[in-house]
């Protein structure tokens, strides 16, 4: 018995998956757009789409829902009733540890934290990458190879001498620490990028230049800097969604105070004490992904750009 | 520079004095972070520290209290099995998605857009949305038996057998876009001309991939595997937000074995030797590569 109902539940899926694969060819000759080569491509694509936008889209419906309807409901549904009250809490009330104002205070120490870092990062890079572009000495190179193979290196294994540097010198725990700290570990993949513009620029320029009497920081200021607006771009891209993203760094260079907004999203959600609020929660991760998310979509191509020079960052 | 070079033998040291001056914390992060505190942490790593770091060696000691550990282990492991199925699946999705890209279809910046999106998020904020969808209570298990399948089983997270597979979920959706960013370019680089000549000699689409179109990539492919494998030596902030490394010590990886070492158990020694394993775990596969890259040419 068991069998033969087996049998039928089996011909039952045959007969389903029959009927989808065999509705094409039999028809008339379907149309160009609608080749099965097409819907093959464009239905792997739709799917894997679906795949990559569907915990976005969970994201969103979970922080617009309130904890009863979380409770009975699922988790792809969309939401009955409408409520931003998750968003104001994430930003304003949530707690980690003894703190209650949210991830509001996560936030101020990360734009804190993002502005000078990167503008110190890039102009420490970008001098360098000139330097070795075109005024080169004898020794650069080879320091330039260290520095490159250092990318590659965990920054677990660097990070206690780190701290004791940093301890020697008074600032750790500081907003300078960690803006030293971002620097350096932003220094291999920046100076490699603008090395490679620079290099990349007609030779002619330069020389130009210097018959006409320019030195060093006039070539740098009035020739390069104007020349390179794209790739400071890009490295402006690269160092924001990095130095947001990070972690690590953040715990390990700050004080519970200065937390930048990773970290804080990590206690508040992972915290044990408590009614667990997913949609406050999920509402706080989507407040922290919402800027290297803004600028990826504003960015576009240059992103793609930047990431595809970034990737050796990890 | 004129000026600094004075009158007769120039001094070597001043020639170039700008570029020198420019170049001195490029200098001072390759010598002293990277290749200084490199050193370092390796040398300490045969210490007594605790603590405090102290040069008191001990010799091989920290290693062997470290393999010892069933807690490095389980790291060791579960970066074996994230690592290498990692690899696989970043590397056949990522390249079956740009080779779908590459068909001249519509839309290819929407698709783009969507493929690559999780890059530009946290490791934190992945892990904890894939906590979510992966809870048991009400993610994609309880909705799945809500549909009808009342034994249904899916919860990765909570299960030690399993649980380092949910973070490879989340690694994967973060890190494919990525890869298929990369296979595009490569497959964009091939020259059109092997398109045809293949077509001419009624070779399958898919055949001309298999073997033609992937052994020509094979720079592309080594230097994604590259990048995608120095990048899972260092997988620490996924795992702390998708599970604490739970249940129990279930899904530990070596990175969050050092951060905990050095600044929770303030074992320092315990913590700069499993560091130095990371780092040689590094050189494993950075060493090679590098050597075939960069070995042939003088100047890279």
């Amino acid at each position: 018995m068991a069998n033969i109902s087996a049998l039928n539940q089996t011909a039952a899926g045959f007969d389903a998956v029959s009927d989808q694969l065999g509705s094409g060819p039999r028809g008339k000759k379907p149309r160009r757009t609608f080749s099965g080569r097409n819907i093959v491509i464009y239905g792997t694509l739709f799917v894997a789409a679906v795949y990559y936008l569907l915990p976005l889209y969970v994201m969103v419906v979970t922080s617009l829902k309130g904890m009863p309807e979380i409770r009975l409901g699922n988790i792809f549904s969309p939401p009955v009733e409408i409520t931003f009250e998750p968003w104001v809490k994430a930003w304003a009330s949530a707690c980690t540890g003894l703190n209650c104002d949210g991830l509001s205070r996560g936030f101020g120490n990360s734009v804190r934290i993002l502005l000078p870092s990167v503008v110190v990062s890039i102009i420490v890079a970008s001098v360098s990458g000139y330097a070795l572009a075109n005024w080169r000495f004898k020794g650069a190179d080879l320091f330039f190879s260290i520095l490159i193979v250092g990318a590659f290196i965990p920054y677990q294994v660097m990070i206690y001498p780190i701290v004791i540097v940093l301890r020697e010198l008074g600032i750790y725990g500081t907003l300078t620490g960690l803006v030293v700290v971002h620097t350096i570990f932003g220094m291999p993949i920046l100076t490699l990028l603008f090395r490679n513009y620079f290099t990349s620029l007609p030779e002619e320029l330069f020389k130009a230049a210097r018959i006409d009497g320019a030195g060093f920081w006039q070539i740098y200021f009035r020739i390069m800097l104007p020349m390179s607006l794209p790739i400071f771009v890009v490295a402006i891209i690269l160092q924001v969604t990095g130095i947001w993203n990070d972690f690590l760094f953040g715990v390990v260079f700050t004080r519970p105070d200065t937390y930048p907004m990773t970290v804080q999203l990590n206690n508040i959600v992972n915290s044990v004490q408590g009614v667990k609020e997913y949609n406050v929660n999920m509402a706080a991760t989507l407040l922290t992904g919402a800027v290297p998310l803004f600028v990826y979509f504003v960015s576009g191509r240059l992103f793609v750009r930047g990431i595809a020079a970034g990737a050796v960052k990890g | 520079m004129r000026s600094t070079v004075p009158a007769g033998r120039p001094n070597r040291l001043f020639r170039n004095l700008n570029s020198k001056i420019a170049l001195i914390p490029m200098i001072l992060t390759a010598l002293v972070v990277f290749l200084g505190g490199t050193v370092w942490t390796v040398v300490y790593s045969f210490t007594r520290s605790g603590l405090l770091p102290r040069l008191t060696f001990v010799g091989l000691d920290q290693y062997e209290r470290l393999w010892a550990a069933p807690r490095w282990i389980i790291s060791i492991q579960n970066l074996a099995i994230y690592g290498v199925l990692s690899l696989i699946f970043s590397l056949v999705i990522g390249f079956i998605l740009a080779a779908l890209m590459d068909q001249k279809i519509r839309f290819e910046n929407t698709f783009r857009t969507i493929f690559l999106y999780p890059f530009a998020l946290s490791f934190i904020v992945t892990g904890l949305v894939w906590q979510w969808i992966l809870n048991p209570e009400f993610g994609v298990q309880s909705v799945v038996r809500s549909i009808g399948f009342t034994n249904f089983t899916f919860d990765p997270l909570y299960n030690s057998q399993i649980v380092i597979y949910g973070v490879l979920i989340a690694g994967l959706w973060q890190g494919t876009g990525l890869v298929m960013c990369l296979m595009l370019a490569g497959l964009r680089g091939i020259d059109e001309d092997i398109w045809k000549a293949a077509r001419v000699d009624g070779i399958p689409m898919w055949r001309t991939y298999l073997f033609i179109v992937i052994p020509m990539m094979r720079p592309v492919f080594i230097t994604t595997l590259v990048l995608i494998a120095s990048g899972i030596v260092k997988v620490y902030d996924l795992v702390v937000a998708q599970t604490s490394g739970g249940p129990g010590i279930a899904s530990e990886v070596p990175a969050k074995y050092v951060y905990d070492y050095m600044f929770q158990a303030q074992n320092l020694g315990q913590g700069f030797a499993a560091s130095t394993m990371m780092l040689i775990t590094v050189a494993i596969i950075v060493i090679p590569w590098a050597y075939l890259e960069f070995g042939g040419k003088k100047r890279g």
